[in-house]
């Protein structure tokens, strides 16, 4: 990582910095999943296979206020949050390239960072650098501080007290707000939002979430404030991973 | 269902939709449609995560307005100001905490 290989030492910089910061968060999963009902080997287990934030918050928020009875929406709700990873996959696709075993290898550290990273690079040595490099320090760094924030919560007693239940909605929030840089995603965001907190009282826990979803397939479909031309919705995709990067 | 079940199935429904992706000719994102409605999903589900996270209650009181309200708008404020997620992160929890710690918003 000298100047003389700028590519390099951007790409490992741009991973640095945005893995560490994630990394930090798993704390927060960890002493909320214990609190939500799950042992540490459970947390630990969702952390290391699923590795995947917003589908590992799914399953702890709905379990927490719902129990086994929801079960299945926790179950269809991870998933869902999910999908948006196999689109980022088949991003990455041609980038990572090579033999197949590597592009399963690659599979399991495809999320948002590692693919907001390794696409904002100008070369695809430094894409390559980026995502690989994000990959493995939000995984060790999750895995660890999941581990941790399992332990230490599990000591801790209730954790309304501190202000972990807040923090859940807060980090929702924060993996929300990059994406609301265009009139289409505000407007689904705002329906979602609403139909959530209109059905929430009277329908089982985490059915609001799902009946959330479908406002967005409704606008997504009749592209309902969308950009005008085929080729700049084509790429809404591609731009909002690279915005989310702002690197 | 045991939540053993749940975890289980849950991660490896999740890692299954990651491996599929590379098995997907990238022609496919170039369709506008599938690529739109699969960025507008996340949208969908987070913002309707925020609202169940913070106002959903227990079994006999399904919405509960408390402290997590005023978290949430004080995160609202500092992703405004650009600050780093774990900041924002921990300041609602502080938020929440100092106010049942005052006693307002239990």
């Amino acid at each position: 990582m000298t100047s003389s290989d700028p590519e390099r030492s951007a790409a490992l910089r741009a991973a640095l910095a945005v893995g560490l910061a994630v990394a930090a968060y798993g704390l927060s999963f960890g002493a909320l999943a214990t609190a939500s009902g799950l042992d540490v080997w459970q947390t630990c287990v969702l952390s290391l296979f699923m590795f995947s934030g917003g589908s590992q918050f799914a399953v702890i928020g709905v379990l927490a206020s719902g129990g086994l009875a929801a079960a299945p929406a926790a179950i269809v709700g991870s998933t869902l949050l999910g999908a948006r990873n196999a689109l980022y996959a088949m991003r990455m696709g041609p980038i990572i390239g090579g033999p197949w075993w590597r592009r399963l290898l690659a599979a399991q550290w495809t999320i948002d960072e590692s693919t907001a990273v390794g696409t904002a690079q100008p070369t695809l040595r430094g894409q390559r650098i980026g995502f690989w490099a994000t990959g493995a320090i939000i995984y060790v760094g999750w895995n660890l501080t999941t581990l941790v924030g399992a332990l230490v919560g599990d000591l801790l007693g209730d954790v309304r007290a501190y202000g972990l239940d807040a923090a859940a909605a807060a980090a929702f929030l924060g993996l929300l707000w990059p994406r609301l840089r265009s009139r289409q995603p505000i407007a689904v965001a705002a329906g979602a939002a609403v139909v959530a907190a209109l059905t929430l009282p009277f329908l089982p826990a985490g059915v609001p979430v799902l009946l959330a979803a479908v406002v967005a397939v409704v606008i997504g479909v009749t592209n309902w404030l969308g950009p005008k031309t085929p080729a700049g919705a084509a790429r809404s995709g591609a731009a909002a991973l690279d915005r989310d990067a702002g690197l | 269902m045991t939540t053993w079940n749940v975890v289980l199935l849950a991660a490896v429904l999740v890692l299954a939709l990651k491996i599929a992706g590379y098995l997907v000719p990238a022609r496919v994102l170039e369709r506008p449609t599938p690529s739109r409605v699969a960025t507008l999903l996340t949208v969908a589900l987070l913002a309707a995560l925020v609202v169940t996270q913070t106002v959903q209650g227990d079994g006999r009181h399904p919405l509960s307005i408390d402290a997590r309200l005023p978290a949430l708008g004080a995160s609202a404020v500092l992703l405004a100001l650009r600050a780093p997620f774990i900041v924002v992160v921990v300041a609602a929890a502080v938020v929440a905490a100092l106010l049942r710690l005052a006693g307002w918003m239990a």
